[in-house]
């Protein structure tokens, strides 16, 4: 599995940098104890940084969206307010599919406020106005008391 | 709460920004600010903010506006400050013609058609996908083929899933994103195709939407024929040789019951046809001056709707550029006559602006034809000398070049045009 001729070397791992569109190829290697010994492929400090932290503790922030009711549209997108484990992605987007919110909301509200265990809430990423009797192709959105409604509905 | 208030329609405007997009807002809000009284912007949809509030995703806003957003947060951002700073936003609404004194004739949901009168129009209308169509998949035509961002509107604003099992064909961001969208929505990506020997969106998008959730992609591979009666059931596959010809032989089948299709973009330019604006056949956009003023006097372009850009923050530095000098025209101000035209030379598809003047400072965005590890990036006067020199680490087509002309680089140059070629070093 690996090239690197060390005795400790158990395994190498591959990981693609997202630091910039060189896209470098980085090899992290780790002993039998788990504990990195070195990074390969880097052309910068930031892609070392990088390989470090995804090997060890991977994490992402995760946008989707959830059901909302009464709203110009039926769905809401949000987030979560931190980055959570990658590997518990999957699980946090299954969870918010159960989660189902009422119209009106704003950019900000907190629709879920522990997700998993993470620690991480998950936010509404923009202002959702109540249909009232509009649908959600003849509606207009609503900022605070300025709108950019285009007259009545008719 | 709704403000059901009807909208004012002014007979006579300083600047009409026609598409209520990234571009367009900040198009209306630099007028604005540039000193334009009346600005509208009109947009066909019913929501103003454009193609970003169904990018739900993050990534938005690190070069504009210093943080990092999703989509919707952005547009938000930048509606509430185009409000705030006295601009009319009608939406339900389509330009249908200018002509040339710069009468419009608008249709809207709520007024109807009404003739206005501007001083200054900017177009910011943005692009559309390129469909299979466009590619030229032979096959049946059944149900089930979609392009990426019309599977993202019906994912993130309809809440509708467009199939159970999914192909992906070209890997530019919007499909990236796709795949890992509908990963997250419990569909099958059985794969991403591509063309290309290399990737054609960012790596983060790379890493994050496909590795993350081993979506396997498929470099120098296309679909060749699709399959099915009423709805999609499967694709034939094949990789392609150095001409980016199909080896049929070698060829595999791809069971799916939806084929996303993303495969770029083409600037929406249908009233800059109507006006008869000088289009550049390369980024199928106007051809804009250094203050991003097209072939007509006071009409100026913005955004996606003159050239592909990767980031909606160049599209937001763009548009105050062309906000801010179609405010000034408003009031009279005329744009400084430009006398360098730029020319794309070796390994450049394109520059924009077509156009410099040499005692100003430019931001120049052009795009590289293949990608290149350490090049150089150059300037010639049509003698061929060499006038400016940049070395560059990387370029790839899927990244736009910035270059920075700052007053002192053109010192002395005599020349009308210059060549820009970006080469190996």
């Amino acid at each position: 599995m690996t090239d690197h001729d060390t005795s400790t070397t158990t395994s190498t791992y591959a990981y693609l940098c997202i630091g910039c569109p060189l896209g470098c190829r980085l090899e992290v290697d780790e002993d039998i104890h788990g504990d990195i010994i070195e990074i390969r492929g880097s052309s910068c400090r930031k892609g070392d940084r990088y390989a470090q932290q995804e090997h060890t503790d991977p994490r992402r922030t995760v946008t989707t969206t959830v059901a909302i009711s009464g709203a110009i549209w039926p769905r809401l997108p949000v987030k979560t307010n931190g980055e959570i484990p990658k590997d518990q992605v999957l699980a946090a987007c299954e969870e918010l599919r159960r989660v189902r919110v009422q119209a009106p909301v704003k950019m900000g509200d907190v629709v879920l406020d522990d997700l998993l265990g993470t620690g991480c809430a998950v936010t509404a990423t923009r202002d959702m106005p109540a249909a009232g009797n509009r649908t959600a192709q003849a509606s207009a959105m609503e900022f605070g008391d300025r709108s950019v409604t285009t007259g009545p509905a008719r | 709460m709704i403000d059901d208030r009807p909208h004012v329609l002014h007979p006579k405007y300083d600047v009409v920004v026609a598409g209520g997009g990234p571009a367009g807002l900040g198009a209306a809000m630099a007028a604005r600010n540039a000193g334009a009284e009346r600005v509208l912007v009109v947009d066909r949809e019913a929501e103003a903010g454009g193609i970003l509030l169904q990018c739900i995703h993050s990534g938005f806003g690190l070069h504009h506006l210093g943080e990092e957003l999703t989509g919707p947060e952005y547009a938000q951002r930048i509606l509430e400050t185009a409000l705030d700073d006295g601009v009319d936003v009608l939406t339900d609404a389509y330009l249908l013609d200018i002509d040339n004194d710069q009468n419009l004739k608008l249709l809207s949901v709520d007024h109807g058609v009404s003739i206005l009168d501007t001083r200054a129009t900017v177009l910011a209308m943005g692009a559309r996908e390129r469909t299979r169509a466009a590619i030229r998949i032979p096959g049946g035509r059944p149900a089930g083929i979609f392009t990426a961002g019309a599977a993202q509107r019906l994912v993130n604003l309809n809440g509708v899933l467009p199939g159970r099992r999914v192909v992906i064909l070209g890997s530019g961001d919007i499909g990236l994103i796709m795949a890992r969208r509908l990963t997250l929505e419990g569909v099958e990506v059985a794969g991403v195709f591509e063309l290309m020997p290399y990737a054609n969106g960012l790596s983060r998008n790379i890493v994050q939407c496909l590795h993350d959730f081993d979506v396997p992609l498929h470099l120098s591979t296309t679909v060749v024929e699709i399959h099915g009666r009423d709805r999609i059931d499967k694709v034939t596959v094949a990789p392609v040789d150095d001409h980016l010809t199909p080896v049929l032989s070698k060829a595999w089948d791809v069971p799916c019951d939806t084929l996303l299709v993303s495969v770029g973009l083409i600037p929406e330019n249908e009233l800059s046809r109507e006006l008869r604006l000088r289009l550049d056949p390369t980024t199928s956009g106007p051809v804009v001056s250094s203050t991003m003023e097209t072939s007509r006097d006071g009409v100026f372009a913005c955004g996606n709707v003159v050239h592909i850009h990767d980031l909606v923050d160049f599209v937001s530095a763009e548009a105050e550029l062309a906000g801010d000098h179609a405010g000034r025209f408003a009031s009279g101000v005329r744009p400084p006559h430009d006398n360098v035209r730029l020319q794309p030379g070796a390994n450049v598809a394109y520059c924009v602006p077509h156009t410099v003047t040499t005692d100003q400072p430019h931001t120049v965005y052009l795009r590289v034809r293949k990608p290149l590890e350490k090049s150089t990036l150059r300037l010639r006067d049509t003698e061929g000398a060499v006038v400016h020199e940049r070395r560059l680490r990387y370029v790839v087509p899927a990244e736009m070049v910035t270059l920075k002309l700052r007053p002192g680089v053109l010192d002395g140059f005599q020349s009308d045009a210059l060549q820009v070629e970006v080469i190996p070093r």
